[in-house]
């Protein structure tokens, strides 16, 4: 396939390239500088600090600190291991639905001729994707809590509609998940040219044969894509929950709240931090599988 | 409230002229007494004036996670600064927790950003001795907190306390539940919140030691409470909604587990608003807890921090919390001896027989219990 070539080369470095290019390798690192001191200082520091903080113990009354895996420990046992698994259960839920609306949504708008409905769409998509937190949550509860509107009108809780359960977060976590996945999805179906449809239909392929071998192919990395930026969403969300559900429904940053910044427990700010690092190897796990496929289509989707 | 509110501002200005000092005082009075820092009482200080007058030289005093909406803490903070208006009071995240307020002390150790008092749930109060994190001080009410509400050392002792009751609205509930026992029943589904998750909310966890209380429970024992909350989510009565003045009001919560003085105060707050919000202290599961007052050892103003204590635990202080529904630590003293405000004492939900407190080693226990079985539970 001879599609997009990449853009031609600024005329500077023409000629020579390979070894031109190596040479000016330290020049360029350096460049790099404020963005490697800006993510060694924002990310590593305290990448360091949590994990320090994990795998150590401070005496309250010498001061002394020790190595311990004590706080790993717990944070993998009992009702710690059952938040991980319940946020995990939630995320890996609404990110595969989310994903699926959301890519069924951006198809919809990039076939679309109206391009005063595409417009609107993603405006309002852009929104709502940043409409979390606890102004959501208050959202729902006014509408579809107990005393809410919607409730009311329709006997949900007749119907067995409970917004403070697993299935009550799942609906709140997808109203901005959704939103999320059209933004992202949008501009990888555009990159779908119409070129290869037409030339899979003249060879005589179906819809469903272009489908399965031209365009989820192509697709699958941004779809991939897509899940693990929605798993993580979900994943590192906490405000909407803590407002919705309180500590009735596991997950791992209601946890982390309560250890941190509680009024009950104390001395449990290590397991919080414990808890803090699992999650961000599980983080670090989905983000394994997601580059080298990334990598893959970044051929296709210029 | 606002009645309320426009006498204790009239009797903190009609007190005002006393911290009026002459500026030369500030000055003079240091030499052969105790710098404030080290202070342990008002005396080691040389009296009240020379308080006040080097608490006016600092001329700021940083308080944290004092929530106006709280136990009065509003009128608390301006009725100071309206007997002392030479000291600015700067109040950080009012609804920051415990936690919060033991991380703000040791990570801002010698700022001058750092809190100079605290208002801290008890095992904080506890936990934070024992790191050595507070100044001994004994206000000069001292001798007036029993013995088992207060640090022997001074680091700690408490201020103000509640019970748990039930809150119901009356308008949208039409019996309202008296006990515990009541909330099982069947009329009450999908009505009854506690306010907070327990793990993290003071007021909650008393909710499920009170509910251990009435269910042949102890304070060694809060197991009974856990199992009583796990089957009220079984039979649907209770949701996980945290109860908060907007819930309330809403009629989201309208059953509300949480401290007789927030209860209260949503009683007056929502009067003439839809919602007719009772107030019950249930005979079966009762249980009190009172929060602890501590200052910090490294307080950037430490005169000032000693000087709101003084304030916190005079008569005027003690009748601020108890303006907003709160029991402080002194009311049973100041009721002998008549200086309670007796229109307060009137409005406080009814209570019988006095309350007793968990030892520190049982209160861990029951911590430990519910951190691990809540979830279980209420899944």
């Amino acid at each position: 396939m001879s599609a997009p070539t990449t853009a031609p080369r600024p005329t500077g470095t023409a000629g020579g390239a390979t070894a031109r290019r190596r040479r000016r390798g330290p020049r360029t690192w350096l460049a790099a500088l404020p963005l490697l001191t800006f993510t060694g200082l924002c990310f590593g520091l305290p990448l360091g600090a949590i994990a320090f903080g994990a795998v150590t113990r401070t005496d309250p009354t010498t001061g002394a600190t020790a190595v311990t895996g004590e706080h790993l420990a717990r944070s993998l046992q009992g009702p710690y291991l059952g938040s991980l698994v319940g946020s995990v259960q939630l995320s890996a839920l609404t990110a595969f639905l989310g994903g699926l609306l959301g890519v069924l949504i951006a198809q919809a708008l990039v076939t679309s001729r109206s391009t005063a409905l595409r417009g609107a769409a993603l405006t309002a998509s852009g929104v709502l994707a940043n409409f979390g937190g606890v102004p959501l949550a208050f959202a729902f509860i006014a509408t579809a809590g107990i005393s809410g509107v919607l409730t009311q009108l329709a006997d949900l809780t007749d119907l067995g509609w409970n917004l403070y359960s697993f299935t009550g977060l799942t609906v709140v976590y997808l109203y901005f998940l959704t939103p999320l996945m059209v933004l992202v999805i949008v501009p990888a179906l555009d990159g779908l040219r119409p070129q290869w449809r037409e030339a899979a239909r003249n060879n005589g392929a179906t819809g469903r044969q272009f489908w399965r071998h031209v365009g989820l192919p192509v697709l699958a990395p941004s779809l991939l894509g897509g899940f693990v930026l929605l798993f993580g969403t979900a994943f590192a969300a906490h405000a909407t929950a803590a407002a919705l559900v309180g500590g009735s429904v596991p997950l791992v940053t209601l946890k982390i709240a309560d250890a941190l910044s509680g009024n009950v427990l104390t001395g449990q700010e290590n397991v919080a931090l414990a808890l803090g690092l699992d999650m961000i190897l599980i983080a670090g796990l989905v983000m394994a599988v997601y580059l080298p496929l990334q990598r893959r289509s970044a051929r296709w989707l210029r | 409230m606002l009645g309320a509110a426009v006498l204790t501002t009239l009797s903190a200005c009609g007190a005002a002229p006393d911290a009026q000092q002459p500026a030369g005082a500030a000055s003079g009075d240091a030499k052969g007494k105790a710098q404030p820092g080290t202070a342990a009482s008002v005396a080691d200080l040389g009296g009240m004036d020379a308080l006040v007058a080097a608490a006016e030289k600092e001329g700021e005093l940083n308080v944290i996670a004092l929530p106006p909406d709280w136990a009065n803490y509003g009128e608390m903070l301006k009725a100071f600064q309206a007997k002392y208006p030479k000291i600015k009071v700067n109040s950080e995240n009012p609804d920051a927790s415990s936690a919060d307020e033991i991380a703000a002390v040791k990570s801002r150790k010698g700022q001058k950003r750092a809190p100079d008092v605290l208002d801290l749930g008890i095992a904080f109060a506890r936990s934070g001795a024992a790191e050595n994190l507070f100044a001994p001080y004994k206000v000069t009410a001292w001798d007036k907190i029993p013995a088992s509400q207060k640090d022997a050392d001074g680091r700690w002792y408490n201020d103000y306390g509640g019970y748990v009751s039930i809150g119901c609205d009356a308008a949208r509930v039409s019996t309202c539940p008296q006990t515990f026992a009541d909330l099982l029943k069947p009329e009450y589904k999908g009505k009854v919140a506690l306010n907070g998750n327990p793990t993290k909310s003071g007021s909650a966890f008393g909710g499920v030691y009170a509910a251990a209380l009435a269910n042949k429970g102890s304070f060694a024992d809060i197991q009974p409470g856990i199992d009583f909350f796990g089957q009220l989510k079984k039979s649907g009565n209770f949701i996980p909604v945290e109860s908060t003045p907007a819930t309330v009001e809403k009629g989201e919560t309208p059953i509300s587990i949480d401290w007789d003085y927030l209860n209260a105060g949503y009683a007056e707050q929502f009067k003439g608003k839809g919602v007719d919000w009772k107030v019950s202290v249930p005979s079966d599961g009762v249980y009190a807890q009172y929060y602890s007052q501590a200052i910090n050892k490294d307080a950037p103003h430490p005169a000032a921090a000693r000087l709101w204590m003084e304030f916190l635990y005079s008569a005027e202080g003690q009748n601020i919390w108890l303006g907003g529904h709160a029991r402080p630590v002194l009311l049973p003293v100041m009721t002998q001896d008549g200086t309670a405000d007796k229109d307060a004492v009137a409005k406080l939900p009814q209570v019988q027989g006095t309350p007793s407190f968990p030892a520190s080693a049982e209160l861990d226990k029951a911590k430990a219990t519910l951190a691990e079985k809540w979830d279980k539970a209420l899944s």
